[in-house]
């Protein structure tokens, strides 16, 4: 059969290529009539994707600096020059949402990273040996659900200091919780799979049993949770940089931004509120996809 | 030590139980089993008698929430029930293999065929996975029967059951183990495709020479594959011989009555039942485990188990019918 394949021509290729994906290619073209069908998760990509460009386009998308301070351009209001307006070093709002958008699409990217890595290998390793392993990691699992997120992540940047880094860090030691509870359950339902017996049988070790038998079973679950927490992520983040516990001036984090602008809110109503603007915008954004992908990923409303 | 009747396994004594929330299940009461090397061994009974939990036994993979209580299993001269999960692991699927019931349920659903063959071979062999190893993957392919080029690099949801089946036996057979166990192996296919299966592992293993324990409850299927058969109730087996002597001459009325609810081409009498339905094992009948189905039972089939005996040669029973002593006692 291989050779068969060599001795035909690329249009031939392709077209045999396109017949054997004939199915994945079905399905997708359904996902995407589904994706089509429900016009909110529609609107939910179309934010994110406008907050994925504005993140990586930042520099073609403004002229100013979003650091650079002009004090004799302070507070001036929204203009054709500066459609947010300016703040009170004469920085240009808008400039400074733009590469905000880069500071919380990577805030997100580490914080997903760290919080799943914790989260899986706690939730996997207690639903997979069971018994003692189980009750501890899962009290510890219980300890750090039993405080109120914000404040257990504002207690986590006070000890650790206030900035960036350590914000993510915070963020990801309060959200791990999530993944390790639902790891724990999907590892418990795989673990008692006539195929893991079988690769018992043939002598595997738990290290590989873990790592290639269990692990990809259990993940899909974690990743569908993960797009719906991106939200939730962001609304922390933001929460802190307000608080002044999150990424420390000058970066443009948008909840640092807000807080900024609170004492000039009644007078420069815009320093404030066009940022809280794209935090709302982009949490909505996320919440709807996410919403979308459940739906979508659902075998009991895909008809 | 367990007294060594067979050179390759022997089994004594062996008790096994379930901690459950309905109380403890006791699922192996004494099991005593023992077979030589290259011979056929059929265990035979109803669902739920501890054949299959007998099978996990040997391959030491009886988890939480149960446990071996009582009893040893020799494998050779090692001493299977004392050793550690570590050593273990290099008995499994080197020296003995199984083959497990639902061929499609054992294959992981998210990985290559292929792949699944190579990680046993691998393991078997001590190698990496590489090209070695998958030269080996296609070799074992085409001797279970299956055009390797397609089938190396499907997903197990894209075989069929017979097909699963086959993968299965290749993997199990790539170590040349010294013991396969076989439970259930044709009872989630159909029955075109498991006179194919039983063929198939028949012709492997005369080629190969390895030992098979065969767990099934077809009689049909244990007569047509198997030297010796072992019959089992309740976690108890009742019945050892040749299984030409099981089927012409049984002698414990477990065995007669599974023998005459066994429907055949040309039978013109009733099928009989057995009455009566197979004991809880949480609250198990005392001694005999079959005495409150058995129509010839005695004041002492209440009392105690009947121990194993010979009662011509290679043919064991556990029944107090035949110990001339004990008829006396007999008050029916």
């Amino acid at each position: 059969m291989l050779n068969a394949v060599k001795n035909i021509g690329q249009k031939e290729k392709i077209k045999l290529f396109l017949e054997q994906r004939k199915p994945i290619i079905e399905d997708w073209k359904h996902t995407y009539y589904l994706w089509k069908s429900t016009p909110l998760a529609m609107l939910g990509t179309v934010i994110i994707f406008i907050f994925l460009t504005t993140a990586i386009f930042a520099p073609l998308l403004t002229s100013y600096s979003p650091t650079e301070q002009f004090m004799e351009e302070r507070l001036l209001p929204p203009s054709s020059q500066h459609i947010f307006g300016t703040d009170q070093y004469g920085r240009d709002i808008f400039s400074r949402v733009v590469y905000g958008a880069r500071v919380e699409v990577w805030i997100i990217f580490i914080v997903s990273i760290i919080s799943v890595m914790i989260g899986v290998i706690v939730g996997i390793a207690a639903g997979y040996f069971g018994g003692a392993a189980d009750e501890i990691l899962m009290r510890i699992t219980d300890m750090f659900l039993a405080f109120p997120r914000l404040i257990l992540a504002m207690v986590l940047t006070a000890v650790l200091g206030p900035n960036l880094t350590n914000t993510m860090i915070a963020i990801s030691l309060v959200d791990w919780t999530v993944y390790a509870r639902l790891g724990r359950a999907e590892a418990m339902k795989v673990k008692s799979q006539p195929y893991i017996e079988a690769i018992r049988a043939v002598g595997a070790k738990n290290f590989r049993i873990i790592a290639f038998h269990v692990l990809p079973m259990s993940i899909s679950p974690v990743i569908v949770q993960l797009t719906l927490r991106m939200g939730t992520i962001i609304l922390t983040a933001a929460g802190l940089g307000f608080l002044g516990l999150g990424a420390q001036p000058p970066t443009p984090e948008w909840g640092a931004i807000v807080s900024d602008g609170r004492s000039y809110l009644v007078d420069q109503w815009w320093i404030s509120t066009f940022p809280g603007m794209a935090i709302a915008f982009v949490v909505l954004g996320f919440n709807l996809l996410g919403d979308g992908i459940r739906d979508i990923l659902d075998p009991r409303l895909r008809r | 030590m367990p007294k060594v009747r067979g050179n390759l396994l022997n089994i004594s004594k062996l008790k096994v139980v379930f901690y459950t929330y309905r109380g403890i299940i006791k699922a192996l009461n004494g099991v005593e089993l023992w077979m030589n090397k290259g011979e056929r061994l059929g265990i035979v009974g109803e669902t739920g008698c501890g054949k299959s939990v007998t099978a996990l036994s040997i391959m030491g993979l009886i988890e939480q929430p149960g446990e071996i209580i009582e009893g040893d299993i020799l494998f050779e001269d090692k001493l299977l029930t004392s050793m550690k999960e570590n050593t273990l692991i290099n008995i499994r699927g080197k020296e003995i293999s199984m083959i497990f019931q639902e061929p499609n349920a054992a294959l992981n659903p998210v990985m290559k065929v292929g792949f699944q063959i190579a990680e046993s071979i691998g393991k078997a062999k001590n190698k990496k996975i590489g090209k070695e190893v998958y030269a080996e993957v296609r070799r074992m392919l085409e001797i279970a029967g299956l055009d390797w080029e397609r089938t190396i690099n499907l997903y197990p949801h894209e075989l069929s059951g017979g097909m699963a089946q086959r993968v299965m036996i290749a993997m199990a057979l790539s170590s040349n183990p010294k013991l396969l166990i076989a439970d259930e192996p044709t009872s989630a296919l159909d029955v075109t495709i498991q006179a194919q299966i039983l063929e198939l592992l028949d012709e492997l293993v005369k080629k190969l020479g390895n030992a098979v324990i065969l767990i099934t409850h077809d009689m049909g299927v244990a007569a047509e594959f198997c030297d010796k058969m072992a019959v089992m109730y309740a976690g108890n087996m009742v019945e050892y011989a040749r299984t030409t002597n099981i089927f012409e001459n049984p002698h414990h009325p477990y065995t007669r009555g599974l023998l005459k609810a066994v429907p055949k081409i040309g039978r013109t009498d009733e099928l009989q039942s057995i009455p009566g339905i197979v004991p809880d094992l949480v609250n198990p009948p005392s001694g005999c485990r079959f005495h409150p189905r058995c129509e010839s039972a005695m004041k002492i089939c209440r009392k105690d188990f009947p121990p194993l005996v010979e009662i011509k040669s290679g043919h064991y029973i556990a029944c107090y019918l035949y110990r001339k002593e004990n008829i006396q006692n007999a008050d029916t």
